[in-house]
């Protein structure tokens, strides 16, 4: 997936006078956002203390993946807090986010913004809220279906499958590391799978599914 | 001191040497390790991005597998998980289950549906943390057969072994590891991006992204004059090392910088063959001369 340029910076100045530009809402009404959504998301992530954050921006500035973000993550707690529950679930910013937990150990609030993006993903995913190609939620239902199946992952099958499912030539691109693993021993194409295969079974259907969509 | 080993999907393929070298030190340290019988994937960042309940399930059967085993004649024994990954999954697992209610009820009751009856007395070693904390430094550096002189190392922890938790470290400058290589004779080097995050997976995903954090973490490294950087987990030792080649190319780089695990340089202090510690399944060899052994230096 490309992520966006940001737009060169104008370095030519014009004579032309200044034209009236169409004036566009930006921002939501409040009769227009999803008032419960805070609340909802809160309750997926460990407690209602994402209604205390304070806006002071340190997980902004703690996260490494801040810079590439449509919202960084303080932007992100506001908003989904706030009821902007598309805007959320459309952001770029829950599938940058790699899970590496600096935001969480920072945060003076001790807001658990990690478990917040993880829930924000679950509820995108459950609601197909993601970019056609998007990689990151192809990966996981992937893997999820693989470790349903046998037990284990197979590195090498999982990312076959996540190729053919979003970008086939993508797969040729990787094709030499993947000559490079093999050769040295590191890319195993055997299956692994588990005996108790039954059992796990039975222990993953008996809990209740996908709690995270909430009628629309 | 014995241990329950968890070895999780990455050791058997991309991170095979790191099993290869953590299992030689193990044998030459003579702490044995008894791999859980028939273990399961840990779920990854993947399964709980898909349903969370599910994923504690999957990570909990692991979980009380060992506390099966240690009823069973291993009384005792923690379980060890070497990618940070797994370590994590499980280690959260464990503590969304003492502390949130609902995760402990459904987990547990979906652990009966398996025959299980976990009452929650499992550990979770890294075995950075076993090494340092169980076994001692002292123990490590008093098997030391060939000191590592003249290595510069940037000991790379990543993000998972240290955070949330900081079970066993500090969050933003751990100092483990640090206090390992020194005492193995090599020098690490002061460097503020050791906990800083690889990026996981976006190498594979949002790639742009991913090549630009490991860029900066390997220009950091070579700035700071590192000749080796040291990892504890397969996924950082994929990003660092495999995407290297890219790396130079994307950006114009010319890094040339050797990324091996913490366990594969203990081991060559302690004097074990290379083979048996995987050296040779490298992308970027470890050209450096075998550094002379104890005996060579009294000679000297
Ligand atoms: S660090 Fe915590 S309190 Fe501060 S803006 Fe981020 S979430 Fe809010
Ligand atoms: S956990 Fe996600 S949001 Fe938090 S610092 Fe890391 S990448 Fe950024």
């Amino acid at each position: 997936m490309k992520l966006p340029t940001p737009p060169a910076l104008r370095t030519t100045v014009t004579n032309s006078p200044p034209r009236m530009k169409t004036v566009v809402r930006r921002l939501k009404f409040e009769s227009e956002l999803d008032l419960s959504f805070g609340e909802h998301v809160a309750e997926r992530a460990y407690g209602q203390k994402l209604l205390s954050c304070i806006q002071c921006g340190t997980c902004s500035a703690t996260c490494p993946l801040s810079h590439y973000m449509d919202y960084t993550p303080r932007k992100i707690i506001a908003m989904t807090r706030e009821g902007f529950k598309d805007e959320v679930l459309n952001s770029l910013t829950i599938w940058l986010c790699a899970s590496c937990y600096a935001c969480t150990v920072q945060c003076p609030r001790q807001i658990h913004i990690t478990d917040v993006m993880y829930a924000l993903k679950r509820e995108a995913i459950a609601r197909g809220f993601y970019p056609a190609r998007n990689p990151i939620p192809v990966l996981a239902k992937a893997f999820y279906e693989r470790v349903r199946h046998d037990g284990r992952n197979t590195e090498s099958r999982l990312l076959i499958t996540l190729y053919l499912r979003t970008n086939p030539f993508k797969m040729l691109k990787e094709a030499m590391l993947g000559l490079h693993l093999f050769l040295t021993g590191r890319l195993s194409l055997k299956k692994e799978k588990i005996k108790g295969m039954k059992e796990l079974r039975k222990m993953i259907d008996s809990v209740e599914p996908r709690k995270e969509a909430v009628p629309l | 001191m014995s241990y329950l080993y968890f070895p999780g999907c990455s050791l058997r393929s991309t991170g095979r040497p790191y099993e290869e070298s953590i299992l030689a030190v193990f044998r030459k340290l003579n702490i044995p390790l008894k791999e859980l019988d028939d273990w399961n994937c840990c779920g990854a960042t993947a399964y709980v991005s898909i349903d969370e309940n599910r994923a504690f399930t999957l990570a909990a059967r692991n979980l009380a597998i060992a506390e099966r085993m240690q009823n069973n004649g291993n009384a005792g024994e923690d379980l060890m998980a070497p990618c940070s990954a797994c370590y994590l999954v499980l280690e959260k697992t464990q503590h969304y289950m003492k502390t949130d209610e609902g995760v402990n009820t459904e987990v547990t009751a979906a652990l009966r549906r398996g025959g299980f009856d976990y009452k929650g007395t499992t550990k979770v070693r890294h075995p950075l943390d076993i090494l340092v904390n169980d076994i001692g430094i002292e123990r490590i550096a008093k098997a030391v057969v060939r000191p590592m002189k003249g290595m510069k190392v940037a000991c790379y922890y990543g993000c998972q072994v240290v955070r949330p938790f900081e079970t066993f470290d500090h969050a933003a400058y751990p100092t483990t590891m640090d206090r390992l290589v020194t005492a193995l004779g090599a020098t690490a080097i002061d460097w503020p991006m050791k906990a800083r995050c690889c990026g996981g997976s976006l190498t594979g995903t949002i790639q742009e992204a991913g090549l630009r954090l490991n860029r900066a973490l390997l220009k950091e490294a070579e700035k700071r004059g590192a000749n080796i950087i040291l990892t504890c987990c397969p996924l950082c030792q994929h990003n660092l090392e495999c995407y290297q080649k890219r790396i130079n190319r994307r950006f114009g780089e010319s890094i040339h910088i050797p990324v091996a695990y913490f366990t594969q340089f203990i081991g060559l202090a302690l004097g074990i063959p290379r083979k048996e510690l995987g050296i040779q399944r490298l992308f970027i060899p470890l050209k450096f001369a075998d550094p002379p052994t104890k005996e060579a230096h009294a000679h000297a």
